[in-house]
């Protein structure tokens, strides 16, 4: 008994460390293959912008007699920055995209919010057919859209306003933004309306005082996601707007510095740099709330 | 302060599946009512339409005196406390407290005076600037109930609030939702699976099944005198045993045959309860603390014996369960521990007729 005992720990020993040992170099596979794939990947995603910084940099002349690896700036300067920021043209592309995105941001918000609480918190009839249908909408492109909606704006006399920028935006953005919420707010227990409607609260009180502050993460996601869209539209005022002092950034950067064939190519860059930079330092900010709406009614907790 | 009223009270989902049927209950003014039952027994569904968190499909509740069916929940001057607590995450302990007299309205000093008051009674004043994220699921508790203290509402509604706890909590928990009670005296109408807190916390206990009231009544007399064979089964733990057997008179005495070598007579007072249905095969029923080892000198009248196999024994510490098998029916006594039992040895036991019940098969209801 006693050997057979003491013999069996030795026994089953070896097995088990050459399990660990290969459970460690899986894990150490593992690795390697996810630095190796993010690697390539940051590579890939981050050359195009890395090239535009590298040619907003350029002076026009070394942009149109490049002389080995384009790659490299050899007589750095900030010449195509002032150009833009000193523009009032530009400066005026600027405010219109603020402008049309802070609007369309709020008229997004207040639609989704509404229409994602009563979705999923008031059983009515035809409510599930509508939230399906609200995702539905969001698969329409708006590059088939366009064609309609400017029958539309043009019967409204909104062609060459932003108004009518802020009117369409909505289509892009409420939708998705509708669907965040739903799925956010189903994931607020039902126990806590019930104590809200106990302790003497109106759908109206329930929704500012309960579920507007615990679906906080969630609206900043669908709000990132609304500013996003429609700070980086394109298709729609491409359409819509044809008078420089109504064009948000995305189209006045391209239509102003591309002067039939002449491409104003450091200005070009430059002006596309400035104009990604707020996303980028909106999401820098607010990256972890997006991450937290987005999953949220994907599992629940 | 208020009592409650619940007549022909029915709910009716769509389809047709009814989960109450008819019920009638009245609760007085101060009184701490349990609805106990199993999962599906409808004690949720009637609570919630007390509440006015469900529609009532047919008959009419009322408190106070005052018809509520077509009132909403906010109007109802109820408080309810749920079995996941349901606080705001967002908000302090004491805006968890405050948000009902807020939206009523009340006067600031109003809520600090009766936010503090409820702090004090529960001993959770050193919480009360805390997030209901930092509170343990006990402290948390408290913060619900604490929402309804301060709403000093006509009824408390309890909807299985201790089912989120661990035992030791639990059982604490229980204590304290009973101090309470004690403390403010509002009616309260309290829902639960477990019959160990039904019978420790209820003045009345309200024993349902499958949408229908089964008994109502006091702890004591649920145990002692229940009605039904489901409310004999529930109330107890470990449940009572159900044997098969007949009622065969012979010679003005009434015996149990169990089988051919158990025969059990019936004490004397009750053969005059039982002579109509000699002859019938029914259900005996007796809990298994009254099936007990056979003591020297007990000459009790009405006591019974015979020999079983334990199969199982379980040394509980306070007492010993035995359980064996007759006929397919598990069987379960109860022991002093002090006595040595072994599992396969054939033992001698007690069994105290005054205790017994019989049970009709056809009808489930006790004789």
């Amino acid at each position: 008994m006693m050997s057979a005992s003491a013999a069996s720990p030795s026994a089953v020993l070896p097995g088990v460390a050459r399990k660990v040992g290969s459970l460690r170099k899986e894990r150490r596979w593992a690795l390697i293959t996810a630095y190796v794939s993010l690697v390539v990947a940051a590579i890939v995603m981050l050359a195009p912008p890395f090239y535009m910084l590298i040619t907003s940099l350029k002076t026009s002349a070394e942009i149109s007699n490049p002389v080995g690896t384009p790659w490299i700036v050899r007589n750095p300067t900030l010449e195509n920055y002032w150009a833009l920021i000193s523009d009032p043209m530009f400066r005026g592309f600027f405010f219109n995209s603020i402008k049309i995105t802070a609007a369309v941001v709020c008229v997004t918000m207040v639609i989704s919010v509404l229409a994602a609480f009563s979705l999923a918190r008031m059983k009515f009839f035809g409510s599930g057919l509508l939230a399906t249908g609200v995702f539905l909408t969001y698969l329409v492109p708006d590059t088939l859209l366009f064609i309609p909606l400017y029958q539309i704006v043009g019967g409204l006399g909104l062609l060459n306003s932003i108004w009518g920028l802020v009117l369409v935006y909505p289509t892009l953005t409420v939708p998705f933004c509708t669907w965040i919420m739903i799925g956010y707010f189903a994931s607020i227990p039902k126990e806590l309306d019930e104590a809200a409607l106990i302790d003497g609260a109106n759908w109206m009180q329930m929704l500012t005082k309960i579920f507007i502050p615990v679906a906080l993460p969630g609206i900043i996601a669908a709000t990132i996601f609304a500013f996003t869209v429609s700070w980086a539209a394109f298709v729609y005022p491409t359409a819509f707007i044809t008078r420089p002092d109504e064009m948000p950034l995305t189209i006045g950067v391209v239509s102003q510095l591309i002067r039939g064939d002449t491409f104003a190519w450091g200005q070009l860059m430059a002006g596309a740099l400035l104009a990604a930079l707020p996303p980028v330092i909106v999401y820098a900010f607010l990256m972890d709330y997006y991450i937290a709406g987005l999953t949220a009614g994907a599992t629940k907790g | 302060m208020a009592q409650v009223s619940i007549r022909k009270v029915v709910k009716e989902y769509e389809g047709g599946v009814q989960a109450v049927k008819g019920i009638n209950l009245e609760i007085d003014d101060h009184e701490f009512v349990v609805l106990v039952g199993p999962s599906g027994c409808g004690k949720s569904t009637t609570l919630r339409m007390i509440a006015g968190l469900e529609e009532i499909s047919g008959g009419e509740i009322a408190i106070g005196g005052g018809v509520v069916n077509d009132i909403p929940p906010r109007d109802r001057d109820i408080a309810m406390v749920f079995q996941n607590y349901a606080l705001y995450p967002h908000m302090s302990v004491y805006d968890n407290m405050a948000f009902g007299l807020m939206l009523r309205k009340f006067p600031k000093e109003e809520i600090r005076r009766r936010v503090e008051n409820a702090a004090q009674i529960l001993d959770i004043k050193v919480l009360l600037d805390r997030k209901p994220k930092a509170l343990s699921g006990g402290q948390r508790q408290r913060v619900a109930m604490g929402r309804a203290i301060v709403r000093d509402p006509k009824v408390f509604l309890f909807d299985e609030p201790l089912s989120n706890l661990d035992a030791k909590l639990r059982v604490q928990m229980r204590t304290e939702i009973k101090k309470v009670h004690q403390t403010v005296k509002t009616t309260t109408v309290y829902v639960t699976h477990d019959q160990v807190e039904a019978m420790t916390l209820a003045d009345r206990v309200v024993v349902m099944n499958h949408g229908v009231i089964e008994q109502v009544g006091p702890p004591q007399e649920l145990y002692h005198h229940p009605q039904t064979k489901f409310v004999a089964g529930f109330i107890g733990s470990p449940a009572m045993n159900f044997i098969p057997t007949r009622l065969v008179e012979t010679s003005g005495a009434l015996n149990l045959e169990l089988s051919s070598d158990i025969v059990l007579p019936i004490p004397e007072d009750r053969i005059g309860r039982y002579k109509a249905h000699a002859g019938r095969e029914l259900l005996f029923g007796i809990r298994p603390e009254h099936m007990t080892e056979v003591r020297p000198n007990d000459h009790r009248p009405g006591l019974a014996s015979f020999h079983a196999t334990p199969e199982v024994v379980e040394p509980m510490g306070a007492e010993t369960l035995l359980h064996f098998w007759k006929d397919g029916h598990e069987i379960c006594a109860k022991f002093d521990p002090g006595v040595a039992v072994e599992p396969g040895v054939r033992t001698p036991m007690a069994i105290d007729m005054n205790r017994m019940h019989l049970i009709d098969p056809k009808t489930d209801r006790v004789l």
